[in-house]
């Protein structure tokens, strides 16, 4: 279980482990209004990153030497902090892959290719990121399953009723959404479609990659089949995230990619496959950066995920309160008490590449496009919009520059 | 000069609110249409054709950033009267030029997308040669 400390977030201690905060532009550090889109870095994870390198560095699971054992064992105690973190049943149920994305594409790939077919259905929501949407329609078009989408309402929350007809359409084999949509900030009932999805006889796949840093994580307690989620997005370095899968489905599957590690003895004529996680791990892993995402899920811990989630809040109910203030401004997306710390919006007559080069220049980072949403936008009926992210190292102050910001924006562009 | 006032120009705010050969044209010998890798702009460019293929209209629609909506309108006055293979080897500095603002490499995509897709409407009408970095679209996923 994830060690939660009902402790406030102190953000000046906080910001203090950042260093990208100590560089200044006009005097002031950057306001980073866009970590939904990627997370900045402590230095407890640089620092541990760059000592394993210094000291602990050898390739994993085949050396003999002392320094080899040592650097398996840093990388296993990253597994067992990731399996810890989401309350997985065993370590081993446990995959590193590259990313959400390519876990998402391990699970369509390697449990879909060989458990879908005509007349199966896959049911996405409006809501996805591409990454959980294009591997299902890819797969579901090579396997002639077909793809439905929970469509969402005008405040961009999930249409459950339409459930019913759903399971009219097909054999339901697949259900999948996000915790927390990157676009709207939707939090959504992932329990309740996960005990329909079983309802049905269907596997529930969950996009975690919002909500992980964000919320503290129980694949139990959610009651899904398979999660994702990636290490550049809760402060540990790109390249590296986790897929937790249930252990019988697991070892069903056939692999993803192949080669090294991942086998238990090559011949010509045969070959078998390693257990699991290891059947999912081929070649020689990303160890640093496994190491580096053990630090970064210790560090958010430490600070305590209900303290992160209770500090979003806060920052989240400024934003959209003083967002509010402005009429030629249009907000996205569900009231403040059902949604995480994403807002997007829109500036009458304004488009968002244009708020985001002016914010810019009043050193605001922000996120404007369409986030890959798309089948989100056209139902939003907008081309792209403007988004705020929070995380740890965000203040209100940085909130009041965006909208003093925005007045910019609309004094001369608007 | 300010940093607004150095990429916002006059003539660039004059573009994007009083577009030049705004709305498709009906009918039309080539249209084609696309959008930004930087993602949140779409133009639709349509071209008519007189004697000796020489551009004799150009009408665009599109919804996107002040940049690639005024690029665009700019680039409709910059090549009427021209032919079809004289545009499709225009360099797009020459676009640039005229646009004449700093341009980061990412509202560079902004500012040149209306110029790709002009191209790609010559290539598919007149088969003249289309630059590398504007290839069509290389596959597709199709549901029954």
């Amino acid at each position: 279980m994830p060690v939660t400390s009902s402790a406030h977030l102190d953000a000046t201690a906080v910001r203090a482990d950042f260093p990208f905060l100590r560089d200044e532009v006009d005097g002031r550090p950057l306001a980073y209004l866009d970590s939904a889109s990627s997370t900045q870095k402590p230095r407890q994870v640089l620092d541990r990153m760059r000592a394993f390198y210094e000291h602990e560095y050898a390739n994993v699971h085949r050396g003999v030497y002392r320094l080899a054992e040592c650097a398996t064992e840093s990388y296993e105690h990253a597994r067992r902090t990731v399996a810890a973190f989401v309350n997985a049943p065993s370590e081993r149920e446990v995959i590193f892959t590259r990313s959400t994305t390519e876990s998402i594409n391990l699970v369509a790939y390697a449990w879909g290719l060989r458990n879908l077919g005509p007349g199966d259905v896959v049911v996405v929501s409006e809501l996805e990121h591409h990454a959980n949407f294009v591997p299902w329609q890819f797969i579901a078009s090579k396997t002639g399953a077909r793809l439905r989408s929970i469509p969402i309402d005008d405040a961009g929350e999930l249409r459950l009723e339409i459930l019913d007809d759903l399971a009219r359409e097909g054999s339901i084999k697949v259900v999948t959404a996000g915790l927390v949509s990157n676009s709207l900030g939707t939090i959504n009932p992932v329990e309740r479609l996960a005990a329909w999805a079983h309802g049905q006889g269907a596997i529930m796949v969950v996009d975690a990659a919002q909500a992980a840093p964000h919320r503290a994580i129980d694949v139990q307690g959610l009651g899904c089949d398979f999660l994702a989620f990636s290490s550049h997005k809760l402060c540990g370095p790109t390249g590296i995230g986790a897929l937790w899968g249930r252990r019988a489905l697991l070892e069903a599957m056939e692999p993803f990619n192949l080669g090294g590690e991942m086998i238990r003895s090559v011949s010509l004529d045969h070959t078998t496959f390693n257990e699991i996680p290891y059947k999912f791990e081929a070649g020689t892993p990303a160890i640093a950066e496994a190491v580096g995402f053990g630090a970064a899920i210790d560090y958010i811990t430490a600070i305590g995920l209900e303290a992160i989630e209770q500090h979003e809040h806060e920052l989240t109910a400024h934003a959209v309160g003083r967002l509010g203030e402005l009429e030629w401004v249009r907000l996205f997306g569900p009231p403040v008490e059902r949604r995480a710390g994403i807002v997007s919006f829109d500036v009458a007559g304004v488009h968002p590449h244009d708020v985001a080069q002016i914010l810019d220049w009043k050193g605001v980072a922000v996120r404007a496009g369409h986030h890959c949403t798309q089948p989100l936008m056209a139902r939003l009926g907008v081309p792209a919009t403007t988004r705020a992210s929070f995380y740890v190292y965000s203040i209100r102050e940085e909130i009041d520059r965006l909208v003093e910001g925005l007045h910019e924006v609309k004094r001369n562009l608007g | 000069m300010s940093e607004f006032e150095q990429m916002y120009r006059e003539v660039i705010l004059d573009h994007y609110k009083a577009p030049r050969n705004h709305g498709l044209l009906d009918p039309n010998d080539a249209v084609a249409e696309g959008q930004n890798p930087l993602c949140g702009d779409e133009v639709t460019v349509s071209v008519r054709f007189g004697a000796g293929d020489v551009i004799e209209g150009v009408g665009f629609e599109g919804r996107g950033c002040a940049i690639s909506q005024a690029a665009t309108s700019m680039l409709t006055e910059l090549v009427k009267g021209r032919t079809a293979q004289d545009v499709a080897l225009m360099p797009k500095e020459e676009l640039l030029d005229e646009i004449g603002i700093p341009l980061t490499p990412v509202r560079l995509k902004c500012a040149l997308l209306g110029l790709g897709v002009l191209k790609i409407a010559l290539h598919r009408s007149k088969g003249t040669p289309l630059p590398d970095e504007w290839g069509t679209s290389s596959g597709e996923i199709s549901l029954g």
